[in-house]
């Protein structure tokens, strides 16, 4: 596969303030690269620098063996889609797809070509002569697409596209972005916030957290073998426990001994410990490898998830069986269910599923419970505030 | 079912008191003024119905020397092309100057923006016969200008700016100025930022993102500012007077003199130039919706 974007080492600083720190990724042809983080992590500062609206501080922005650093965006052979899909008011559809052919000169026939051909790819043939302002969110953005294609990029950049459409139009907007790409063969740059998005559109992921990349790999990688406790809290639910690995493929932690898959870790050294809910199995209390009790059932539709405590740690566990509250269950985990990762400064961040439970409970807990778990609370909730909190 | 709510209710009691001042307000001070325009401009010192005031506008003709002969015109219709030909020509101006100046002032930092509305402002604070005067002893033969360039050693002896055109233009664009750019200013500051950004994405170079976004968008801003600047410079008086030293006679000017002798016919001057703006206008506004429909 061919480079067609490479960063190096770029770090950019808004009013003082480093949003990207050193980020170094390589993009390839014909590839669904999507970069996936919270609000703030840089995400999107990363987009506009390869689309030339923002120009790195340090580090150099190379496309196809090019440095582009200082090429403005009219020049690059790249085009956007929006986040608001930013389509001209005075245009309407047929005009803003034709947009920059007309910039280009393109003779008449010939626009009358491909626009058409884009409106076909985008299923809006027939809207030519719409209003843009008379055209639901959906169809709005399949303008934005057939607009930001027409000219045939190498690479097509959407910043969070897909964010104002409700959760329906959002499903089949993904299953047809994928087909485009295919059907293209252009790279998408896919900038989100949405994991189940990322990971069920993308080739590539790339896990953005505080302007630096955290991950980058493949959504079974990302999911099975996150690198860190960030990563393994954002995607997908994660119970992380602090563990101790005692040598290769033995590990320690809950207060019990796990045969496991990983190994190259020094003797003894302190781990972070990930199992995912849905890996847990559940089985009659003496013989379980962990025992514990059910403090909340929430139903899903697909299954039920549990909170189950274990000697003061609250467990995430997905379930098709019912289980009610304050039953006493064992649990199970197969070594390939546990997953190891180093320590990082994430460690310890996301704590467990204590507030994850009913509000009101939590409440009439918190009267009982000592100082300690209130502590663990508030760290809770941290990241989640945080997140709300900063913007891009 | 009927709606007992009396605020939603079209023509409600509330809403019916509430609008009576305005109502009052424009009939007392627009409507009935309007009436007795149109009243005196068809009727006779007698106050019986005529046609004359208007066809003596568009008949009335006289002599005005032309080299060595003299020549017939048509008095009123002179004066109209003139007001019309100069008002054109300021409001021209103003869109030239103000529109850029509008697009600097959108584009730079909140804080320089107020300055420099503020600054466009302040002359609007001072009376317009005070500014008009301020102007007279800067254009006239000794005035600061010419004297100025006096002093850079210049022959001026023969070069006069009052009395001329040129200085009613100078004073109507100085006034009106303001009214261009704070229309177009409003536009375009409210004018999303993503629209210019996706142009250039699009291969739009400056010129390119000027030309097919940020115009055609600030169009309804251009048509307010040359409604706003045309209107008032074409029936504008007392500038031509005074910087034209009455040479440049405009059909404000004759409007307000003729009204001391003949009421009627100013009147009826004022009538038609109302119709004339009426349908100057509306013809704008069509080309304007014209352009929002395409």
């Amino acid at each position: 596969m061919n480079k067609i974007i490479e960063l190096k080492n770029i770090t950019k600083a808004f009013d003082g303030e480093v949003v990207l720190d050193n980020i170094n990724l390589d993009i390839y042809d014909n590839e669904f690269l999507t970069l996936l983080g919270p609000s703030g992590c840089g995400k999107t500062t990363t987009l506009r620098i390869i689309g030339g609206f923002e120009t790195a501080d340090v580090g150099d922005v190379i496309f196809l063996g090019e440095r582009i650093n200082n090429v403005p965006p009219y020049k690059r052979n790249v085009n956007t889609v929006f986040q608001r899909y930013a389509l001209f008011p005075h245009l309407n559809v047929f005009e803003n797809v034709a947009f920059p052919l007309r910039e280009k000169r393109v003779p008449k026939a010939e626009i009358n070509e491909r626009v058409n051909e884009m409106l076909k790819l985008v299923a809006l043939s027939g809207f030519e002569k719409r209003s843009v302002n008379s055209l639901s969110g959906g169809q709005q953005q399949r303008v934005a697409i057939a607009r930001a294609l027409v000219s045939k990029p190498k690479v097509l950049l959407l910043d969070e596209p897909l964010a104002a459409l409700d959760l329906k139009l959002r499903k089949d907007m993904q299953q047809e972005l994928k087909k485009i790409q295919k059907a293209t063969g252009i790279t998408f740059v896919f900038v989100t916030h949405d994991q189940e998005e990322a990971l069920s559109m993308s080739d590539t992921v790339v896990v953005m957290s505080e302007g630096r990349i955290q991950q980058i790999g493949t959504p079974v990688d990302i999911y099975n073998e996150p690198t860190n406790a960030f990563v393994a809290d954002f995607i997908g639910e994660s119970n992380i426990l602090d563990g101790v690995m005692l040598r290769d493929k033995k590990v320690s932690f809950a207060g019990h001994v796990f045969d496991c898959v990983d190994f190259g870790f020094e003797p003894k050294e302190p781990v972070d410990v990930v199992v995912r809910p849905e890996d847990v199995d559940i089985v009659p209390e003496e013989k379980g490898m962990l025992k514990g009790v059910v403090t909340s059932v929430t139903f899903l539709g697909v299954h039920y998830e549990i909170i189950v405590d274990i000697n003061g740690f609250k467990w995430m566990i997905q379930t098709t069986d019912f289980w009610d509250v304050d039953e006493h269950i064992g649990l199970y985990i197969e070594p390939d269910a546990i997953h190891i990762m180093k320590k990082s400064e994430y460690s310890g961040m996301f704590g467990d599923y204590s507030s994850f439970s009913m509000e009101l409970d939590e409440i009439g807990e918190l009267e009982q419970e000592n100082l300690e778990e209130l502590g663990e609370l508030t760290e809770q909730d941290e990241p989640e505030a945080a997140e709300s909190e900063r913007s891009e | 079912m009927k709606n007992k709510n009396p605020l939603n209710r079209r023509g409600g009691l509330i809403q019916r008191l509430a609008l009576a001042p305005y109502t009052l307000w424009a009939v007392l001070f627009i409507v009935v003024p309007l009436f007795f325009v149109g009243y005196y401009a068809f009727t006779d010192g007698q106050f019986h119905f005529t046609t004359k005031n208007i066809t003596d506008i568009f008949t009335t003709t006289s002599r005005i020397k032309d080299g060595d002969g003299f020549k017939e015109i048509h008095t009123y219709l002179v004066i109209f092309g003139r007001s019309l030909k100069l008002a054109v020509i300021s409001t021209a101006i103003c869109l030239l100057l103000g529109y850029p100046f509008a697009y600097i002032i959108a584009r730079s930092s909140a804080r320089t923006q107020s300055i420099l509305i503020t600054i466009i402002m302040i002359p609007m604070w001072m009376n317009f016969l005070i500014r008009t005067y301020a102007w007279m002893t800067i254009l006239q033969d000794t005035g600061l200008l010419l004297n100025g360039l006096r002093l850079l050693g210049l022959n001026m002896d023969n070069v006069h700016i009052t009395g001329t055109e040129t200085a009613v233009v100078i004073g109507m664009v100085y006034d009106y100025f303001p009214y261009m750019i704070l229309p177009i200013y409003s536009i375009m500051a409210k004018m999303d930022i993503k629209l210019l950004e996706a142009a250039s994405d699009l291969g739009c170079n400056g010129f390119g993102v000027l030309r097919r976004v940020i115009f055609p968008l600030s169009l309804p801003g251009v048509i307010s500012g040359v409604i706003m600047v045309l209107i008032p410079s074409i029936s504008t008086f007392y500038i031509s007077k005074m910087l034209g030293n009455g040479l440049t006679t405009m059909i404000g000017d004759v409007i307000e003199s003729q009204y001391q002798t003949n009421p009627h016919f100013s009147s009826a001057l004022a009538f038609i130039l109302m119709v004339v703006l009426l349908v100057a206008m509306a013809l704008m506004q069509r080309y304007a919706n014209k352009r929002a429909a395409a």
